[in-house]
């Protein structure tokens, strides 16, 4: 092995794989088979965290950033000078098994820019995937790209070597990517993820008939978005977000906060912060929707096109809607009270199992875990002391506002130094 | 009058103890290690020996009146290593075995509360390991990576090490603890080894370690460089993440 170049291709091509958000190693069921190397199973390892805070858990890197694409927002587009490089099939394989049998990473997540043309490029990724599960017997956790316009054909094979496939709609409106990436066609993503889907559907009815069937893409499919790239209001986003989900069974959407790579006048400037406020506020939404049990549109409509960024969105949705509150946390159901302000999955749960033994006070309240500071106002329970007084939404936000602290709260109180203070902008 | 019986720091010498605790009706009763037993003039103390069959009865007994999970979950708790534990195992164990109910999610009590936080500790620094582990390749092709665990969670880790890596030998050693978990290819056994000072010295690594080893772990620590995103940097939240206690363990960190 030539270390030098590696390490020189290495670089070049993790570099241009950063963007995309995506590094979970979850969702998958893959035993060690005839003392093999690795397996990977339920909630995925995180083996490290870069410095910006991020999962490192895969092995994220692009087969070659070589693109006949000229997308705006790409940091590999045609037209952008940088310095290009591409892996043969051999040299992923080894670098990603080395990797793995030094517990660096739970597997591969590979990537390509698009060279001569769709079809071409998905072979190449199925090739190094078809070499780890065949010739190195590798049961770790593979995460292919589907190439926007492969043949289904190829999206069949694709899956019985993957774990998780996925295709980045990266623009969340349509009128977006006619602006920033005119040769491409929303049709080209969504053709590989309706195949992956059907025959993640056709897998698992095969299953329940017959002992073997080949697996395939156990770890479902997922999408990323990039939002600030494009003008889209936060509705816009999550709208998307939830037909996707909805019509292609979609384990995961993930938000990327656009980072400034280019000087195109169509997009944000260099310089310009990456949005990460925004992101956190639409991931919390997205959590909200698959595991909270609220429908998007309780959260943003026409009233409500964008989230408020100094509180999260559900304590903006029950703001909106007091009427409901104060709810009983000995008597409601499981559904209102993952509605509350302050209670988490967690918290309900151990509140649910421990309110068989005895009705719950204040105190059992807080050592359970909840956030009393937010979930007081919306809450009674077994106690003669609680908010009786009526307040009004607005009231109640700046309360809240004012006893707690946010992660967040310079970039808030930057937000509002320069509307404050217009002097600011021509300092 | 208190009685505090000490024990050896086993697992089974706890579960002797709480054997002690009924055979002899003892009411007010505190276990303690004997390494951490400090003579005082009113309490009465005892030694216990572990005695397996004794243990055994316990553990088995335990089983008719609460779950395998919470089971697992008073083990766990005893790995943590955390002062007066054994006194919070103990409380579990009498309150289980008198009460009508399962006791086990009554959250309101605060010493269950506490054995169940103590439980997530433990499993977190499980997964920790799990996660930190750095394999580097000895000239002799052993795997072989050193731990230094906040509780000693290292039997916790055997079968996940076991099924990932089950064709290549390897060793992962606590050296807080001064012992390890080595498996040939067949079987994961515990193992204590005299480790060489100089082990952990980058000018000493190509004794021990093969001239790949060195280039792959240069690769990984480029990659893991690539990979950041500079205009997202988040210190704080990197830091939550990989406390700094653990990073003279990870390659990523090393040069």
């Amino acid at each position: 092995m030539d270390f030098k170049r590696i390490n020189e291709k290495l670089e070049i091509l993790a570099d241009a794989a950063k963007y995309d958000v995506s590094c979970s190693s979850s969702g998958s069921n893959r035993k060690n088979t005839y003392k093999g190397l690795g397996n990977s199973n339920g909630m995925g390892i995180c083996h490290s965290y870069t410095e910006d805070g991020r999962c490192v858990s895969l092995l994220k890197i692009l087969l070659t950033n070589h693109c006949i694409f000229d997308c705006a927002y790409c940091v590999t587009r045609k037209s952008n000078d940088i310095k290009r490089a591409a892996f043969k099939v051999q040299e992923v394989v080894d670098l990603t098994i080395n990797f793995y049998r030094r517990n660096y990473i739970e597997g591969l997540f590979l990537s390509s820019g698009i060279f001569k043309n769709a079809d071409y490029t998905m072979e190449r990724l199925i090739a190094v995937a078809k070499k780890l599960r065949q010739e190195e017997n590798f049961n770790g956790y593979i995460h292919l790209k589907s190439i926007p316009g492969a043949s289904d054909e190829l999206m069949r094979e694709a899956g019985l070597y993957a774990d998780r496939l996925s295709v980045n709609i990266e623009i969340p409106t349509e009128k977006g990517l006619k602006l920033l990436a005119p040769e491409k066609d929303r049709k080209d993503f969504i053709k590989p993820m309706e195949k992956v889907k059907n025959e993640i559907i056709q897998y698992k009815n095969e299953k329940k008939l017959l002992k073997k069937v080949p697996i395939y893409a156990p770890a479902g499919q997922s999408t990323q978005m990039i939002v600030g790239a494009s003008g889209e209001t936060d509705a816009e986003i999550m709208y998307t977000s939830a037909y996707f989900y909805k019509s292609f069974n979609l384990k995961r959407v993930y938000y990327s906060g656009y980072v400034p790579i280019s000087n195109d006048s169509r997009l944000p400037t260099i310089g310009s912060a990456v949005p990460i406020l925004r992101e956190n506020r639409l991931y919390q939404t997205d959590w909200l929707l698959r595991f909270y049990g609220f429908d998007v549109r309780e959260l943003l409509n026409k009233e409500h096109p964008n989230l408020e960024s100094d509180i999260d969105p559900k304590l903006s949705w029950a703001l909106r809607n007091l009427d409901q509150f104060p709810i009983d946390v000995n008597k409601a159901d499981m559904r209102m009270l993952l509605r509350v302000p302050g209670l988490g999955l967690k918290s309900v749960n151990k509140i649910i199992k421990a309110r068989r033994y005895r009705k719950l006070n204040w105190e059992n309240l807080k050592s359970i875990g909840a956030s009393l500071n937010r979930a007081k106002y919306f809450i009674v329970c077994d106690s003669t002391t609680f908010e009786t007084k009526d307040r009004t939404s607005a009231q109640l936000k700046s309360i809240i506002l004012s006893n707690s602290s946010s992660k967040f709260s310079a970039t808030l109180s930057n937000q509002l130094s320069l509307f404050d203070n217009p002097n600011t902008l021509s300092a | 009058m208190k009685t505090i019986l000490k024990y050896d720091g086993s697992f089974e010498g706890l579960l002797s103890s709480v054997f002690y605790v009924y055979e002899h009706k003892l009411k007010e009763v505190s276990i303690i290690k004997e390494e951490h037993y400090e003579p005082n003039f009113f309490d009465h103390s005892i030694t216990i020996l572990s005695e397996p069959k004794k243990a055994k009865r316990v553990w088995q007994g335990l089983s008719k009146k609460i779950s395998p999970k919470a089971k697992t979950k008073l083990y766990k708790a005893f790995l943590s290593e955390t002062l007066n534990i054994e006194n919070t195992i103990l409380y579990y164990i009498r309150k289980a075995l008198s009460a009508s109910v399962s006791i086990e999610n009554d959250f309101t009590d605060s010493e269950i509360l506490h054995l169940e936080k103590t439980v997530k500790k433990v499993d977190r620094e499980k997964h920790r390991m799990d996660a930190f582990v750095r394999f580097q390749l000895t000239k002799d092709g052993i795997y072989f990576a050193t731990i230094e665990p906040d509780f000693d969670v290292l039997p916790l880790n055997t079968s996940h090490f076991k099924s990932r890596y089950a064709d290549q030998r390897w060793l992962i050693y606590d050296i807080k603890r001064n012992y390890g978990i080595f498996y040939d290819l067949l079987n994961v056994q515990t193992i204590t080894l005299e480790l060489s000072k100089d082990i952990h010295r980058g000018d000493k690594a190509s004794l021990y370690f093969t001239y790949e080893e060195i280039e792959f772990q240069k690769l990984w620590f480029n990659y893991f460089n690539s990979s950041n995103i500079g205009s997202r940097k988040n210190i704080k939240l990197h830091i939550k993440h990989i406390p700094k206690r653990y990073w003279k363990f990870l390659t990523e960190k090393k040069f």
